[in-house]
């Protein structure tokens, strides 16, 4: 059967992973293919890379640390952030990546989702999406521009409206639990993994072992990223493996 | 070499790195006359089939193929490039493929015996080897990666090397004669991903093929 996957996920700014990264054995933390290594070593399943540069030379240099990856690693990655035409999504693609991640462009024009799905197939299209509890509604409400804007649109019905317009998978962000560290978003990632028919990567939260088990039996996430316990080698990626086999659940 | 057909599909720069990393020449071309002279072809493959086939009727690659095929040249379609090996697919209406194999390729169902399961088949599944062939000598059945929302149905047991368990059976290796496919991509599947390519372009250099 189909194994859960672990995703750890890289900051990169101006072609330099950011936000402090303490692996001991790195000779260069900020070097974003001598990192995807150390992960890829470790047995994460896959990669994702956002591009948080803020000009556009700096979203040039993305594409040759996508070339770098692909060029060195044999596992799949995925890259989001300044993705807001087909252009970009074929820059990304054609240097190498498996998949693009789609988050405010995609709010702001769902079309956008199609022209990608139908172009490169539903598997190369990721929708990324922020979610916020919003007590007035009852529910959760997708947010924008990495989480600083509120939108009309609630999570349930924006996820149906992705999956049907031909995204292939969800990256679901939990405001509410992302820094806490106090475990996944269960009721969230259960919610949205039950409304839609493709895979969920719940992220968001992550603070030990113990919580990837959570999300993956009671929350039915596919996949689970998470980005600073790992850098910070608080756990690795080998270690939620061999807690998570422990507990019954399906990894490689 | 190899030649790498590039019909506008696919990404091949992961699998020409790939090569490159177990040191096999290659060359990416969509040029006949250079693809001929090839001792074995990779038929990569993103996308929907539909337009897969298009290109390759367009650009006559695909007779090119199956006469490539029919003179006793290695042939490797990985992921989609497996399934255009197959009959034909039901993928967005019903699309004739380039014949070399029997079977077709058919949507995951996304029930089975009542409960709803995700579709595409996306992750790392194990194989389950049936057959020796070429492609698995002195590999253990390990995880590899796939990404798929169609799946090939009906091919000659004969032809099935490998396959994995995704509420189907779901042919995962493939392989009659000279003509080879992979659902999942090798080139993305690790240390196993790589072994097998490198199986393909060992049993590429043992063939002799009649110019």
């Amino acid at each position: 059967m189909l194994t859960k996957r672990i995703i750890p996920c890289l900051d990169v700014k101006e072609g330099r992973v950011v936000k402090g990264i303490q692996f001991v054995e790195l000779r260069d933390a900020g070097d974003p293919v001598e990192l995807a290594r150390a992960y890829d070593q470790q047995g994460a399943d896959e990669l994702v890379f956002l591009d948080i540069s803020a000009s556009h030379e700096g979203r040039k240099t993305m594409v040759d640390v996508v070339q770098g990856v692909a060029a060195e690693l044999a596992i799949p990655f995925t890259v989001g952030g300044g993705i807001n035409a087909l252009e970009d999504m074929k820059r990304i693609l054609r240097a190498g990546a498996d998949k693009v991640s789609l988050n405010t462009a995609a709010v702001l024009r769902p079309e956008l989702i199609r022209e990608g799905a139908e172009y490169f197939g539903t598997q190369c299209i990721v929708v990324a999406i922020d979610a916020k509890w919003d007590e007035e509604a009852g529910t959760w409400r997708v947010y924008t521009h990495g989480g600083r804007k509120s939108t009309d649109k609630l999570v349930i019905d924006w996820v149906k409206e992705a999956a049907s317009l031909g995204a292939g998978e969800i990256l679901l962000t939990s405001m509410d639990r992302d820094g806490e560290k106090s475990g996944f978003n269960i009721a969230l990632t259960k919610a949205v993994s039950e409304a839609v028919n493709i895979p969920v990567i719940a992220s968001g939260g992550a603070g030990g072992s113990e919580h990837f088990t959570e999300v993956f039996t009671e929350g039915k996430a596919d996949a689970a990223l998470a980005a600073s316990i790992f850098h910070y080698e608080e756990t690795s990626v080998k270690e939620v493996k061999a807690h998570l086999k422990n507990e019954g659940v399906n990894v490689r | 070499m190899i030649g790498i057909v590039d019909y506008g599909m696919g990404n091949l720069f992961s699998v020409s790195k790939a090569l490159e990393r177990i040191g096999v020449p290659y060359i990416i071309s969509d040029k006949k006359e250079q693809l001929d002279k090839t001792d074995g072809l990779i038929l990569p493959g993103v996308g929907a089939f539909r337009d897969a086939m298009k290109l390759l009727d367009e650009t006559n690659l695909s007779e090119f193929i199956i006469e490539q095929a029919d003179k006793g040249k290695p042939i490797l379609g990985i992921c989609l490039g497996m399934q255009l090996l197959f009959d034909e697919s039901e993928e967005n209406g019903v699309f004739k493929g380039l014949g070399l194999l029997k079977g077709k390729a058919v949507l995951f169902p996304g029930e089975s015996n009542g409960e709803r399961y995700k579709v595409p088949h996306m992750g790392w599944n194990k194989l389950k080897f049936h057959q020796d062939s070429p492609l698995t000598a002195e590999v253990h059945a390990d995880h590899v990666y796939f990404v798929h929302s169609y799946f090939i149905t009906g091919e000659e047991r004969d032809a099935l090397v490998a396959s994995s368990d995704y509420f189907e059976e779901v042919p995962a290796v493939v392989g009659k004669g000279n003509v080879f496919g992979m659902q999942f991509h090798p080139e993305k599947s690790g240390d196993l991903g790589m072994a097998l390519l490198k199986n393909y372009t060992q049993y590429v250099q043992n063939t002799e093929v009649e110019v």
